[in-house]
């Protein structure tokens, strides 16, 4: 081997990386902190999920003042025909329903957090830097969490105040303090970060983007409509306990009487977010990344 | 240091990796050679715990690639060009690895300077060439000032430029006393910057040797003589020694003797020659013969077929 192709020169030619090297601080090691700062710059670093957290934020406000005008319309349209019934109307029902839209948005954000990775092939760079795995897991499900929580509820709360003024104009606006309306905005929140972490499981399972996102609107939007063709008997011990219909009770201020309690049907709900992670964390522990 | 013992790996009924054991010393640039499919990437993988081996043991510094405390401290990999995010910036890309391991900020904008990134660093990797995607590969490897370098077809896509700055990077690395281990399907790559050789093919070992060594192994030492007497010439020759072969009109190939022997007895002979070549195997032509057997995908001979 001749030294000639070592002296010539290329452009920005290293003449040994010796001079460029850095006094690195001793004892460096990868921790649980490390790689939740890490998965922190990496979901604000992508505009996808800048985008995704101000849809959600924005439509839950937006759509919660549409429905709030469409329920100030239906309510005037019922209490020409029905008037008897217009006393049942519950507008914090019709009103706050923006989040059924948002869930998706924020569940979606969760599978991509994940799928991206495995599809752009970045997965082997974060395994590579924390190759224990598990602590990437832990991390990309905590910083998701942290995020969507205060957005959500932030918007939610920003959507109760924006509605009552709409309400207002035929006198159906509710306060905090009525039975079950601060559960009801709070548990928007709770609600959609329970969905944005079924998304990060998924994704963990599924690792492809258009599969993963396919199984959490299956599991969200189409199990409980398909439940609904079991027969009678079956109904009561099946579809309370799906996880949208279970969570969402406590989203909401007069939840379904046929369905589980607020508290009870969050923690069904929680059940199934831990049974997705918990698949999750085999699948990235046991299979080849 | 990289260590390999009985190492296998098996994707289903597909053996990709069958029993290799080797050792990846420090203070040389290790050429990992193989045809496409040989399973030099999935050797690379298991080494970095990307996947794992269904038996054997590879390990890195004298310990499994996960058990060590800091690994980009330890192992700088450039696995493929694209194991980076498309919609993240450079300079994010590398800070995100960074913080992992607590590496300071300073580090990043030090290997940005080093690979030649500087002005693209904040934009998306995603719009990157096949070339600036490898050295953002190189310096997310450096990233850690690492002890161990594994590098996967680093030359990749790059222009003769970048091709010449990775070999010199390479061998200045490896003068440092660091593991260099560099994996290519181009031998004439690999006898520029190697001194040492792990040659693989089907996932067995083929050879691991020197990359003179290797040549010396596998060469057949030849003469190319043309004359138009070749027939006196190749009578003259021939003994208990030596062989000669003719592949064209005119033309010897003289085995077995030096071309200053061969001048002296034409000479002697009075048998004219117009040239006179030592003929010395390539590490092509060398790499060809050894994994002849071992090439995956092979063009079909469709003649038998028709």
């Amino acid at each position: 081997m001749s030294t000639d192709t070592m002296t010539g020169s290329a452009a920005g030619a290293p003449s040994g990386p010796a001079r460029h090297r850095t006094e690195l601080p001793s004892g460096l090691r990868v921790t649980q902190w490390g790689v939740i700062r890490s998965e922190w710059l990496k979901f604000w670093s992508l505009r996808s999920s800048l985008y995704s957290v101000v849809i959600a934020v924005i439509g839950m406000i937006g759509l919660d003042c549409l429905f709030a005008y469409a329920s100030v319309s239906r309510y005037q349209h019922e209490r020409t025909l029905h008037p008897a019934e217009a006393l049942q109307f519950h507008a914090s029902d019709t009103a706050m329903r923006g989040y059924l839209l948002v869930q998706l948005v924020v569940g979606v954000l969760g599978v991509l957090v994940v799928s991206g990775e495995y599809g752009t092939g970045m997965i082997r760079s974060s395994l590579a830097a924390a190759p224990k795995r598990l602590p990437v897991l832990w991390a990309k499900a905590i910083v998701l969490a942290a995020i969507v929580f205060v957005a959500t509820t932030v918007s939610s709360f920003i959507a109760y105040f924006a509605v009552q003024p709409i309400l207002n104009t035929q006198g159906l606006g509710y306060a905090l303090t009525s039975p079950g309306v601060l559960r009801a905005v709070f548990g928007v929140g709770l609600y959609a970060t329970g969905i944005g972490l079924l998304g990060i499981g998924l994704g963990w399972i599924v690792r492809h983007t258009a599969g993963a996102i396919a199984s959490l609107f299956g599991l969200v939007l189409i199990l409980p409509s398909v439940s609904e063709l079991l027969p009678d008997t079956w109904q009561p011990h099946i579809v309370p306990y799906l996880p949208s219909n279970a969570g969402s009770q406590l989203a909401s201020a007069n939840p379904d009487p046929t369905g589980l309690a607020p508290w009870t049907g969050f923690g069904v709900f929680c059940v199934w977010i831990a049974v997705a992670v918990v698949l999750g964390m085999v699948v990235l522990r046991r299979r080849d990344a | 240091m990289i260590e390999a013992r009985a190492l296998s790996k098996r994707y289903g009924d597909k053996v990709a990796v069958n029993d290799i054991s080797f050792t990846v010393k420090p203070g040389v640039v290790t050429g990992f050679l193989g045809p496409n499919g040989a399973g030099k990437s999935t050797t690379m993988r298991l080494i970095l715990g990307l996947d794992a081996p269904t038996s054997g043991e590879v390990t890195v510094n004298g310990k499994r690639y996960a058990e060590h405390k800091a690994p980009l401290r330890e192992v700088g990999a450039l696995l493929e060009a694209r194991a980076v995010h498309t919609g993240r910036s450079a300079y994010n890309h590398l800070l995100a690895q960074a913080l992992t391991t607590g590496i300071p900020r300073r580090r990043v904008d030090e290997v940005i300077d080093l690979v030649g990134l500087r002005e693209v660093a904040r934009k998306r990797a995603g719009g990157f060439s096949l070339g600036m995607g490898q050295r953002l590969g190189v310096a997310a490897a450096l990233l850690g000032d690492p002890a161990t370098l594994i590098l996967d077809e680093p030359v990749n896509g790059l222009d003769p430029d970048g091709i010449l700055w990775i070999r010199n990077l390479l061998r200045a690395l490896a003068a440092e006393g660091r593991t260099v281990f560099v994996s290519s399907h181009l031998m004439s790559e690999m006898s520029l910057t190697a001194e040492h050789l792990i040659v693989i093919g089907k996932g067995q070992l083929i050879a691991d040797t020197s990359v003179t060594e290797f040549i010396d192994r596998a060469s057949r030492k030849a003469v190319r003589v043309r004359t138009p007497q070749a027939t006196q010439l190749r009578d003259a020759l021939v003994g208990a020694k030596v062989s000669v072969t003719s592949s064209e009109h005119g033309v010897l190939e003289v085995s077995g003797l030096s071309s200053k022997e061969i001048g002296r007895i034409a000479c002697e002979q009075a048998i004219p020659l117009e040239e006179l070549v030592p003929v010395q195997a390539s590490l092509e032509e060398a790499f060809m013969e050894l994994t002849h057997d071992a090439v995956e995908y092979r063009t079909e001979n469709l003649e038998g077929a028709a």
